[in-house]
């Protein structure tokens, strides 16, 4: 069981508030997301949860329980920090089961704990290594390994792919998708990367100054952004947005497109420009589009089109595919 | 890579100074050598002659040679208990968050600074002196009878004192080594339900380990030639209570005016130092790996 409450959670260090009130509900089994931009309380958020800072005011309830003010220890969650925290020396077998000797157990259970841990994790060839001596992916599942045997009744990651290569960030992410799904226990993950947060959330939770923007899963992000914050953040290549005389006629303060939400044509449409970079990728075509007026969106197709820099283009955006915000960038 | 005519001129360039330091040290050591088989006493000069390991036999059979070799070990190994032990302990007060962080820690480097001697003439005179000293009278003030450490526990005293000079040395080293401790780590730990003293044996003794060697490397070449504070305090006595070899060795040149004993002395402290050295170096060895 793994359910997590937040009761108006607040968190100050001296005058600077960092989380000015945050509820939130996150159920059993759930993979939840905290998304922001750097410097939003996401990690702040995390450690507060697990008990690695005091919350100033507030209450969290873990599986009905109030443990705001208990020790991290007792509040059978587990954590993967951003540095993995792996302990240099020693190896790999006792990092993995030092929350285990740590909780008195005996060894032949410490044993059979690490080794099946080892095993969902491919690291049973690597138990008798120090972390010094292995790679960045496998230092990751170490910190993993540590985090599942003790069998906790939720997950905290902390930005734990940040550390490493493009590649390899892939590779992880299906990773921890596939261990949630196998071990179907609550998982709360920070990262400031929305690809991250859109592929593997059952919801997210975005961020913004210690705000929550909005909550909720993936595509209703995607679909019915609150405001224009959340629209910005979410999707890549980010929304394009539109204000002045294009936006007023919508009956809005400003609009916002998806870069893949243009029609385009080189000979007539709603919004002349010019092509600045063209990126022929081949499955898709991102065009750098100054237009006339002096705003730059990005503009995407499907499959190729022939244009180039310097080439006339004209943008219509699809009906029925248009964000529109008030001047509070709230959606309309 | 460096080509052979590059190496060639490397060598070149280094030589002087390797030519100097090694002058620096061989002429010293070559004279020492000669002076211990020779018969040279000051008070009869013009006697000189080759006497073969004759100053060596009556260095090491005498009484006050094995006194010496145990005061000796016995102040660097008291003086590395208490520094290292009691720097780890202060290393760990001085890592917390308090008011006037800087200026307790620059107080607590102030002992460093100051000469021996002088250190060694304060705490003999201001505080173990059995009249004056600031002991006695705390032990007057509660109606106990002054102790006279100098002369009841020298070499006690002068292990304390020494003591007290390197313990800001071994807690500057260890605080840095803390300091570089990563906070993750001990968040992890708390996380994995480990007790303060459970992170202490298991992360912090073992960050620690390497600047632990360091300091009992760096404090045993000091302590092994302890002197200053001998001569300003007990002058080596009573009797030989608290002589170690470098004031055994200079007792037998400058009180007693033999030179040949006292070179004898001296090769014989110089091959207990090289003894010590390779124990240390495969200490070393093993930690740095």
């Amino acid at each position: 069981m793994g359910s997590i409450t937040l009761k108006q959670v607040r968190k100050a260090f001296g005058e600077v508030e960092v989380i000015p009130g945050v509820d939130l509900q996150i159920n059993d089994g759930e993979f939840v997301v905290f998304v922001g931009p750097s410097g939003c309380g996401k990690s702040t958020l995390l450690r507060l949860i697990a008990g690695l800072e005091d919350v100033t005011s507030g209450q969290i309830l873990i599986d009905g329980q109030d443990v705001t003010h208990a020790a991290p220890a007792k509040r059978k969650l587990a954590m993967v920090f951003q540095s993995y925290a792996l302990y240099p020396h020693m190896s790999v077998r006792k990092n993995i089961a030092f929350p285990l000797k740590m909780a008195g157990m005996d060894a032949a259970e410490q044993d059979r704990r690490v080794g099946h841990a080892a095993g969902i994790l491919n690291l049973t060839d690597y138990l008798e290594r120090r972390p010094g001596q292995l790679s960045g992916g496998q230092r990751q599942r170490v910190a993993i390994g540590r985090a599942i045997v003790r069998e906790p009744s939720a997950f905290l990651f902390d930005e734990p792919l940040s550390n490493l290569d493009a590649a390899l960030r892939v590779n992880m992410r299906v990773e921890i998708s596939e261990l949630h799904k196998k071990l179907a226990t609550t998982m709360v993950y920070v990262t400031h990367d929305q690809v991250e947060a859109m592929t593997m959330a059952d919801k997210i939770v975005v961020l913004r100054a210690g705000r929550v923007e909005q909550v909720g899963s993936p595509l209703e992000l995607y679909r019915n952004p609150a405001n224009r914050f959340v629209a910005g953040f979410i999707g890549s290549p980010n929304m394009n947005f539109l204000e002045g005389e294009v936006a007023s006629r919508m009956g809005a303060h400003a609009i916002g497109v998806r870069p893949g939400h243009f029609r385009m044509s080189t000979s007539d449409g709603l919004l002349p420009g010019t092509v600045g970079v063209a990126e022929h990728l081949g499955s898709d075509t991102f065009l750098h589009v100054d237009l006339d007026g002096g705003t730059h969106v990005i503009a995407r197709a499907e499959g190729e089109f022939p244009v180039h820099h310097g080439d006339r283009i004209w943008l219509t955006p699809q009906e029925g595919r248009i964000y529109r915000f008030n001047d509070k960038g709230l959606s309309l | 890579m460096a080509t052979r005519h590059q190496k060639t001129l490397a060598r070149f360039m280094v030589a002087p100074s390797v030519l100097l330091l090694l002058g620096w040290m061989i002429v010293p050591l070559a004279m020492t050598l000669w002076f211990s088989f020779q018969s040279y006493n000051l008070l009869s000069p013009g006697m000189e002659q080759f006497i073969g390991w004759t100053n060596y036999k009556y260095f090491l059979s005498d009484p006050a040679f094995w006194q010496a070799m145990t005061n000796t070990l016995l102040i660097v190994i008291g003086v590395l208990v208490i520094t290292v032990g009691g720097g780890i302990l202060l290393a760990l007060l001085l890592d917390q968050p308090i008011m006037g962080q800087g200026v307790v820690r620059i107080l607590m480097i102030a002992p460093f600074f100051i000469m021996p001697t002088v250190s060694a003439l304060v705490w003999k005179n201001m505080f173990m002196n059995p009249v004056n000293g600031l002991f006695a009278w705390v032990a007057k003030a509660v109606g106990a009878q002054p102790v006279d450490f100098l002369a009841q526990y020298p070499l006690m005293s002068i292990i304390g004192i020494v003591a007290w000079q390197w313990l800001p040395f071994a807690t500057l080293i260890l605080l840095t080594a803390l300091q570089s401790l990563d906070s993750e780590q001990m968040e992890a730990a708390e996380m994995d339900g480990a007790s303060a003293w459970a992170k202490f044996t298991h992360l912090v003794l073992p960050h620690l380990s390497r600047a632990i060697t360091v300091v009992i490397l760096i404090e045993t070449i000091f302590l092994l030639s302890v002197f200053a504070e001998i001569l300003v305090t007990t002058n080596g006595g009573p009797g030989y209570a608290s002589t170690n070899l470098t004031y055994l060795v200079y007792s037998q040149a400058l009180l007693q005016y033999d030179v040949g004993g006292a070179s004898a002395g001296g090769i014989i402290a110089v091959i207990l130092a090289n003894i010590v050295a390779i124990f240390l170096m495969r200490m070393i060895g093993k930690t740095l790996e």
